[in-house]
């Protein structure tokens, strides 16, 4: 590999693991101060406790979040200086707003939050994880509309005489349609992710204490309800994607000729080159509907779409890896869809109601029959349905928008720092990935530690608060 | 506006050094001055709610760099890759460290974290340390702008220079200072005590180790921080706790300053030519962009420094260490 290709897959390493925390820290920080505000209605111990075992696991992964996100903020700097100084008009902006606005607040209040129990009176203590939790949504929106520049660059003008890239207008730059649509698709995916890991937490521990089951189902609807919304901003972001990025989704499909009332195939076996994959399963006129809206819409094919580009921008491969493009498509969309029919199936299957009996179907498909022990085994699993989901769809993102950094007016290839070496690269991929994997193990370590500990009191018994939390 | 953002991108700077340095200092220092886990966990328990509010002023400082002076944010990231990229494994492993100790009952868990915490914030304090040399003496730039090389030599070579040897001494005594003059602010019974005496012993040894090093190779700077090392030693010795972290605070304030003004307009020198340095107007943004965190910094910057402030009032108590009798 050279040292472009090595730096690429640094970046990907990097920012993917980052994004494996960044959700659960969105859906958790939500989870925590929804838990919260209903202890303080109801009052009821059980919620107390429950928010403070969602608050400590908020605050662990919040930590790796944090360093990993402060990795991040360099990267640009460390292996794209040539990007960086191309689009620092554009990027910096958005980051030191990010860092001014969101992250200060996130930092600032979740320890206000976390020791603050007996520090500060009740209710401005309760506004304190609501600040967490906006302050997260804030850092992944306008981290989103620096993404989405890439995707579809608005607000910017070219200087002429230095080939920068200047930014025209902070509200359109914010106001992309690609990050209007993108935000409430990442952020249902954010739901799933949280919902998934306190949905494993809660099956895993229910026989300890009923009280998990409570954890359980709110995690169980969480994947539910986020992954039904993930469904729906999806489909509008495949079609604001059809209309600024025409090859991404070409690409998606594997599709060659411009096709009216295009299918859209669930599976494949073959080259997805331009013969006919000898097997394929497909849903009539469905991509046309993904792309346009219309079951009879034109979805445009990867050569026209290829020739069009060479004209318009000069000779070049324009065509992104298809393979690649075509199944982190397909993996996105089942692993989200596996995760629901989890969560959907505990949610029956654990309901405290025994309404109605559905004949022919055996005993632990029905409602309330409870969960035997071979799908708990499966549900303990519900945690990496949505992560792989969520890297699923940011590899091909960010994979089918190749070669371009920026569409349409630069090429990753021009981005990268000048004067790299590969060994430098190399060195510093091996520390990240070394360093990554202890803090994933060790997060791991902790989660099931926090859980195995967690007891929660009798409703009964008014427990005192507990103790200060220790450092 | 330049000018306006350069101060302001100082001021980030100081802060971060200043605040983090004195979380630094306290991770460096807890396994040592804390002789069981309750009391190292004590020392620790006073920068619990503030290390991650003082880590975002390095966030704000490198986004508004990246924001004001795109050029300088690309070449120093790049030049320094090695070095920063160790800067960011070690804040990570730190970050961790600090926040998972606690969270564990098992004694050899805490007792790894507190060794990880205390090895990489000084491995951070030197590194940080040798980078601010190096902002002083220059990088290896080209007409172009760029640090060229071979291997890992091209960015872990200027580490290996006096100005960076400078750096990382100063750091760490500096660091030491602040992390033991905090601790015998903020907490009571034997940590306490034991950070008054190092506190002073640091003050002593800092200003002779500092002396030297000012007399051998010349460096202003490192004569006046051996100064502002006494006068805390001093303070120390004195029993004027608030006003020997106080000082120290200060020396390290200056010192940044120093850092980021020593070579007027230039940001950071070209040691091959003098004419490829970078300066502050080649490096800066479009006035449009500046604009933009202009308008943000102003609504925004007081509102945090506010919160941020409110935040220490609420964690003022001290942290006691004495163990009680259960
Ligand atoms: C739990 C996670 C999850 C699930 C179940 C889905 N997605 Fe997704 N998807 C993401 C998580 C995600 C993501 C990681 O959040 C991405 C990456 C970039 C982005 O904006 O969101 C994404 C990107 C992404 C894109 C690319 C946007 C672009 O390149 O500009 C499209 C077209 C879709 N999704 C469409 C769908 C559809 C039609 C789905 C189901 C029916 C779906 N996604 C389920
Ligand atoms: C939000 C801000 C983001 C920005 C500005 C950004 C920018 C970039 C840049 C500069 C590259 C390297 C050039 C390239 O290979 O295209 C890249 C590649 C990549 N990014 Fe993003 N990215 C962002 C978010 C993400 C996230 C959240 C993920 C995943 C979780 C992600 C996944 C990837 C992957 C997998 C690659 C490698 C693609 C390839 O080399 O083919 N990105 N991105
Ligand atoms: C590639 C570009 C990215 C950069 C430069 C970046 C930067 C950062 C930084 C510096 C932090 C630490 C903040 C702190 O110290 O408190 C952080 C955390 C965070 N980031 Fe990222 N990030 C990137 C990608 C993303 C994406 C794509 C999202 C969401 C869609 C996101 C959402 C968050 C959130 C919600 C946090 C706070 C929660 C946590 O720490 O886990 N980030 N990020």
């Amino acid at each position: 590999m050279d040292v472009l290709d090595l730096t690429r897959l640094q970046f990907a390493v990097v920012t993917v693991y980052h994004y494996l925390f960044v959700p659960l820290s969105i859906c958790l920080s939500a989870a925590a101060a929804g838990l919260h505000l209903t202890w303080l209605f109801t009052r009821d111990e059980r919620h107390l406790a429950l928010t403070k075992f969602v608050g400590k696991l908020l605050i662990v992964t919040f930590a790796v979040g944090v360093v990993t996100g402060l990795v991040q903020e360099f990267q640009f700097g460390l292996g794209w200086s040539a990007f960086a100084k191309f689009y620092g008009d554009v990027f910096g902006p958005t980051l030191a707003v990010e860092g001014m606005l969101a992250f200060f607040l996130e930092a600032t209040f979740l320890a206000l939050w976390y020791f603050g129990w007996d520090r500060l009176p009740r209710r401005l203590h309760a506004a304190t994880i609501v600040v967490v939790a906006v302050g997260t949504l804030l850092s992944a929106y306008i981290i989103l509309a620096a993404n989405s520049f890439m995707q579809n660059p608005v607000a910017y003008a070219m200087d002429p005489v230095t080939g920068r890239a200047h930014l025209t207008s902070f509200g359109e730059l914010l106001t992309n349609e690609v990050v209007l649509a993108a935000f409430p698709h990442t952020m249902a995916g954010a739901a799933m992710a949280g919902g998934g890991l306190l949905l494993a937490i809660g099956v895993w521990r229910h026989a300890a204490d009923p009280a998990f089951r409570t954890l359980a189902r709110l995690g169980a609807w969480l994947m539910l309800i986020g992954g039904a919304m993930t469904a729906i901003t999806g489909d509008h972001l495949g079609k604001v994607m059809t209309a600024v990025q025409p090859m991404k989704m070409a690409a998606a499909e594997a599709l060659y000729e411009t096709t009216t009332g295009a299918p859209f195939s669930v599976f494949a076996l073959g080259t997805l080159g331009h013969d006919k994959p000898f097997l394929t399963v497909e849903i009539p006129r469905l991509l046309s509907f993904l792309g346009t809206g219309s079951f009879g819409g034109t979805v445009q094919g990867i050569d026209d779409l290829q020739a069009q580009y060479v004209a318009q921008y000069g000779p070049g491969n324009y065509i992104p890896m298809i393979p690649v493009a075509f199944w982190t498509f397909r993996l996105m969309i089942g692993a989200g869809v596996a995760g629901m029919a989890l969560a959907a199936y505990y949610l029956w299957a654990s309901s405290l109601r025994r309404r109605f009996r559905i004949p022919l179907l055996p005993a632990f498909l029905q409602m309330g029959a409870g969960v035997p022990t071979w799908i708990k085994r499966i549900l303990l699993l519900s945690p990496l349905l949505p992560a792989a989901a969520n890297t699923f769809g940011w590899v091909f993102t960010e994979t089918a928008r190749q070669p371009w950094l920026a569409f349409g007016i630069s090429k990753v290839s021009d981005g990268i720092s000048p004067g790299l070496t590969s060994a430098e690269v190399l060195l510093s991929l091996g520390g990240f990935t070394l360093v990554y994997g202890l803090l994933a193990i060790a997060w791991y370590k902790l989660v099931v530690h926090l859980s195995r500990q967690a007891l929660f009191p009798e409703i009964s018994e008014k427990s005192p608060v507990e103790p200060a939390p220790a450092y | 506006m330049i000018t306006f953002w350069f101060a302001i991108l100082v001021l980030a700077w100081v802060l971060y050094f200043v605040l983090e340095g004195f979380d630094f200092g306290v991770g460096v220092l807890a396994p040592f001055l804390g002789r069981d886990e309750h009391e190292r966990g004590a020392a620790i328990r006073t920068i619990g709610p503030f290390w991650d509010g003082n880590e975002v002023w390095l966030v704000a400082a490198i986004g508004v760099t990246f924001a004001a002076f795109p050029d300088w944010y690309a070449v120093l990231l790049s030049g320094l890759y090695l070095p920063m990229v160790g800067i960011l494994l070690l804040l990570a492993v730190r970050g961790v460290a600090l926040e998972f100790r606690g969270k564990h009952d098992s004694p050899s868990w805490r007792r790894r974290c507190e060794w990880l915490l205390s090895a990489s914030s000084a491995g951070v304090v030197l590194l940080w340390g040798a980078l601010l040399g190096v902002f002083t003496h220059g990088l290896a730039l080209d007409a172009n702008g760029t640090v060229t090389g071979h291997g890992i030599s091209r960015s872990l070579s200027p580490l290996f220079t006096p100005a960076a040897g400078l750096g990382a001494l100063a750091a760490l005594i500096a660091t030491i200072l602040l992390g033991a003059t905090f601790l015998s602010l903020r907490t009571t019974g034997p940590v306490r005590r034991r950070a008054v005496a190092l506190a002073r012993q640091a003050g002593n040894i800092g200003t002779v180790g500092l002396l030297l090093a000012g007399v051998a190779t010349g460096s202003r700077l490192t004569l006046v921080a051996a100064v502002v090392s006494f006068i805390a030693g001093m303070l120390a010795r004195q029993g004027r706790e608030g006003a020997a972290f106080t000082a120290t605070a200060i020396g390290v304030a200056g010192a940044v300053v120093a850092v980021f003004t020593t070579n007027g307009s230039v940001v950071l020198r070209s040691t091959l030519d003098p004419l490829w340095s970078l300066t502050r107007s080649s490096a800066a943004a479009s006035p449009s962009a500046l604009k933009v965190i202009t308008v943000a910094g102003v609504l925004i910057l007081p509102g945090v420094l506010a919160y941020q402030a409110w935040s220490y009032w609420v964690f003022r108590r001290r942290v006691a260490s004495e163990r009680v009798p259960s």
